[in-house]
């Protein structure tokens, strides 16, 4: 079946079998393997997206399911001079990654519970990531840098 | 994997990750993000059955699939049919028996991933159900279910005098069940064949580059010098990927259709794809003088090996060298086995052996503790290791073994106050589905302390190697060290701009073009290729001045290839005695948890540690290795577990083996990180990636134990261990 899909803001239209996940389609079809497959049952969270601003795990949705709307993968977040997005960019200095496996689905996670919530405590970030694993960093670090993210947020 | 740089920070500064950027960027390359042009993919049809006789393998309907290039059995090995780390005895594909459940049989390429299990699906194994072997105690002398028999490995330490007996005696039974890696990304790699088809190119997650390699080609019949092999990104590793996995398979099917052949598991595939944690069985026996000094310890330890040999016999020693812990213990008798089984591989993982002996002699020491009416930390202190005393093994600690330091630290690390009670911080947290009565919640503290034995012991040749070439101003470090998310490339460029004071050091990707750096275990890396990097660099420094000092240009070029061996080990004799071990790194940890003693659920409210890290090279990155190696005690403690009914794996899906959330992992508070230099090692740097959860797991038992008054005998600790 045909979709068209705005993924980071190019629109795309792809011929892709009815069960195509949203995931495979955005691997394998547009190439971008930012988002990851960490369990292929909707566990781990590696492969969060946002679709129309939304956070979604990908590897539990189909393709087509995504028709008309707009997806954001992590290689689309940062801003368009190239600069990181404030959410990677407090990733990156407070350590909240090892191996990064989890990463793409954690900052995009983390994206999403902030516009939810621009002034979260360390309870609802906690929450909110709830549905994403790490095995390397124990979290804390994850958790200190969406709070760090949401304090520059407040600060602009 | 491309090389990156950073400008400048020196050993001791909290230097950012060099691959930061491309991984919040989902611009690294991981092992699962390979693709090129024309490539296969291939698949492995594994066995559904745990211990049976293969009668006939029929591939005939499967190769006839369109789409499906090669099929390959146990008849299209062209080399050694069997691999394995320290013993090769382990089938590259099924030999006629099939031995635990998910052994490789048969392997498939096509042009698609779902034609290739398409295709796997339709191979028509024939089996021949044999009787399990599935108890460990039974398989020591239960009819062999392999050539070799079932004992892997038998170890006796004998130390002192055997017939030395206390005042005070505590035994005890202990039980730990299979925890799993569960690293975030799965398997997977991508061989390329040589034009000419004799070698062949492999990019493979792994944690031991050239070992990988020498197996790989040994089972291809090849050279190892036609094996190249280059480590890709890597999701995770904690002790998985240190055996090889489809190295071989992938390189086999690459070789015979001529293409390049992707493969990549699955999450259910990659729980029956790599070795787990030994479950074990430990019987101790504690003496103690009245005033609370060990007069002698005694134990028992059984390790499940499953099917093949991989590590259990060096886990099998670690269980036993440390089996007494880290104390001054006179007299010791210790008996161990690691056994085969039909259960799943066991090898190695994050604490190798001395985790599951910890959680054992730590329960002992409380035990000890009551039996002598004394305070368990004051008990602990009196009977700490030093500097200058002997191991069990009769070896004497000539490195830092600040173990009374680490205790006081951790012990002295104030008392959280009460939960808040809000729903989200009791017992079970966001799982919890009753408010239950809040007074049957019990808040309980327990403390362990740990010893680990960093780098390869028992007389291993273990070395690092690390190219280092000056240019322009720019160092770069080759090294085959594999990056598995712990921060060597980040501790690489800090030692290597601190020696030779340059701004630019770049890492290149890890590869078989140079030397091996042995694997990334055994908390070795920042010891052995740290060790490695400053050699080089230290060299290449007095190159430099030579130059500078007869007046030469120093702007020009310089190179150097430095070897580092740490200090030889002997093997142990026949009485388990010897100097095995190089260097050891010390932790205490204390746990506070609540427990709701009606529903069995437990919250494990905070972890105080303190740690023997001999120098910080990185103090962001060794919280972060404290941090996450006690999220994976605390799961050990309380929810990781490989669940195993008759050699199946009941529950290999993330849905159902639990791991930590952000909601379960506790507050960590760090005491002190203890700075006594460690003597041959870079700067003084202790490994520190095992410490945080070998005693963390035996913490958070002791503060159930002590909240519920419940043996808590067996980890992980299970709701109906505590309510019923």
């Amino acid at each position: 079946m045909k979709i068209s899909v705005s993924v980071n803001g190019k629109s795309q239209e792809h011929d892709v079998e009815p069960r195509t996940l949203l995931v495979q389609y955005l691997r394998e079809a547009c190439a971008l393997t930012g988002t990851k497959v960490g369990c292929d049952t909707s566990s781990c969270g590696a492969c969060t997206v946002l679709l129309d601003g939304e956070s979604v795990k990908s590897c539990t949705m189909f393709a087509a399911q995504a028709d008309g709307g707009s997806v954001t993968t992590i290689e689309g977040l940062a801003n368009t001079d190239g600069s990181l997005h404030p959410m990677q960019q407090a990733f990156h200095e407070k350590h909240g990654l090892q191996c990064g496996f989890c990463t793409a689905g954690m900052v995009l996670a983390a994206v999403s519970l902030l516009d939810e919530n621009p002034n979260p405590t360390e309870k609802d970030v906690r929450f909110g990531l709830e549905g994403n694993l790490c095995r390397c960093t124990g979290y804390h670090n994850i958790v200190e840098a969406v709070l760090a993210a949401a304090a520059a947020k407040e600060a602009k | 994997m491309s090389a990156t740089t950073i400008r400048s920070p020196r050993v001791g500064e909290s230097a950012i990750r060099p691959d930061a950027p491309a991984k919040v960027q989902g611009k690294f390359g991981f092992s699962n993000d390979m693709w090129i042009e024309g490539m296969l993919h291939g698949v492995t049809l594994r066995s559904p059955q745990v211990h049976a006789r293969i009668v006939s393998v029929d591939v005939t309907r499967a190769s006839a699939v369109p789409g499906v290039h090669a099929i390959l059995t146990h008849a299209d090995i062209p080399g050694a049919d069997v691999y394995g780390l320290e013993h090769a005895d382990q089938p590259v594909l099924a030999n006629g028996i099939a031995r635990y459940f998910g052994e490789p049989v048969a392997i498939v390429a096509a042009e698609h991933p779902e034609t290739a299990r398409r295709a796997a699906a339709l191979i028509k194994v024939i089996y021949e159900p044999l009787d399990l072997l599935v108890d460990s105690e039974e398989a020591i002398t239960a009819p062999p279910i392999h050539p070799e028999g079932n004992v892997f490995r038998h170890l006796t330490i004998s130390h002192g005098n055997p017939d030395a007996i206390g005042d005070v005696i505590v035994e005890g039974s202990y039980e730990v069940g299979m925890q799993d890696q569960a690293f975030l990304g799965c398997e997977a790699g991508l061989a390329i064949p040589d034009d000419d088809g004799a070698g062949v190119e492999l990019f493979v997650s792994t944690q031991f580059l050239h070992v990988d390699r020498d197996q790989t080609a040994k089972c291809l019949g090849l050279a190892p010098e036609r094996v190249r092999m280059t480590v890709a990104g890597v999701g995770g590793a904690f002790g998985g990927r240190e055996d090889i996995s489809l190295q071989v398979h992938l390189c086999m099917l690459a070789l015979r259709t001529k293409r390049p052949v992707k493969m990549e598991y699955r999450r259910d595939e990659s729980f029956v794809g790599h070795v787990h944690r030994h479950p074990a069985k430990l019987e101790y026996r504690h003496h103690a003088s009245r005033d609370g000094k060990l007069v002698k310890v005694e134990a028992r330890i059984v390790l499940d090996g499953g099917a093949y040999a991989s590590t259990s016999s060096a886990v099998l020693a670690n269980a036993c060298c440390f089996a007494a812990g880290p104390y001054v213990v006179p007299n010791a008798r210790i008996e161990g086995f690691a056994v085969r089984t039909n259960n799943p591989p066991c090898g190695a993982m994050r604490g190798f052996g001395n985790v599951q002996a910890c959680f054992g002699h730590e329960a002992q020491m409380d035990k000890l503790a009551v039996a002598l009416d004394m305070d368990p930390i004051e008990l602990r202190l009196k009977n700490a290791l030093a500097t200058g005393d002997r191991l069990i093994t009769n070896q004497m600690i000539t490195g830092a073994a600040p173990v009374e330091a680490v205790i006081r630290a951790c012990a002295d690390v104030p008392l959280p106050t009460d939960s808040s009670g809000e729903l989200l911080e009791l017992p079970g947290g966001a799982g919890r589905t009753a408010a239950g009565e809040r007074d049957r919640i019990v808040r309980g503290v327990g403390f362990a302390v740990s010893i680990k034995n960093l780098m390869f012991s028992e007389g291993f040749d273990d070395f690092s190697t690390a190219r280092v070439v000056v240019d322009g101003g720019v160092a770069t470090i080759h090294c085959a060290c594999a990056e598995v998310g712990q921060g060597f490339v980040t501790v690489a460029q800090q030692i290597a701009s601190a020696v030779l004071d340059i701004d630019e050091v770049v890492v290149a990707p890890a590869d078989t073009t140079v030397g091996s750096a042995g694997s990334t275990s055994a908390s070795r890396q920042t010891m052995m290729s740290g060790g490695a990097v400053e050699g080089a660099c230290k060299a290449i420094r007095h190159m430099r001045d030579s130059d500078a000092a007869a007046g030469r240009s120093t702007e020009g070029r310089y190179e150097f290839t430095y070897e580092h061996h740490h200090r030889p080990t002997t093997t142990l004799d026949e009485n388990g005695q010897g100097d095995a071990h190089v260097s050891f790194a010390f932790a205490a940890h204390r746990a506070v948890v609540d427990v709701d003693v009606d529903l069995g659920l437990v919250r494990v409210i905070e972890i105080a540690t303190a740690q023997d890290v001999g120098k910080i090279i990185n103090p962001l990155q060794a919280v972060g290795q404290i941090e996450g190696g006690i999220a994976q005690g605390v799961g050990l403690a309380v929810m990781e577990e490989l669940v195993i009914k008759d050699g199946r794996i009941l529950n290999a899906s993330f849905t159902d083996y639990l791991l930590p959330t952000a909601l379960d992992m506790p507050t960590v508070r760090i005491g002190a990180l203890i700075e006594e230099p460690e003597p041959g090692a870079p700067f003084g740097a202790k490994g520190i990636g095992e410490s945080p959860c070998i005693s963390s797991t035996a913490a958070v038992a002791a503060a159930i134990r002590a909240a519920t008054n419940k043996p808590v005998n067996r980890i992980p600790v299970r709701p109906q261990d505590l309510a019923l």
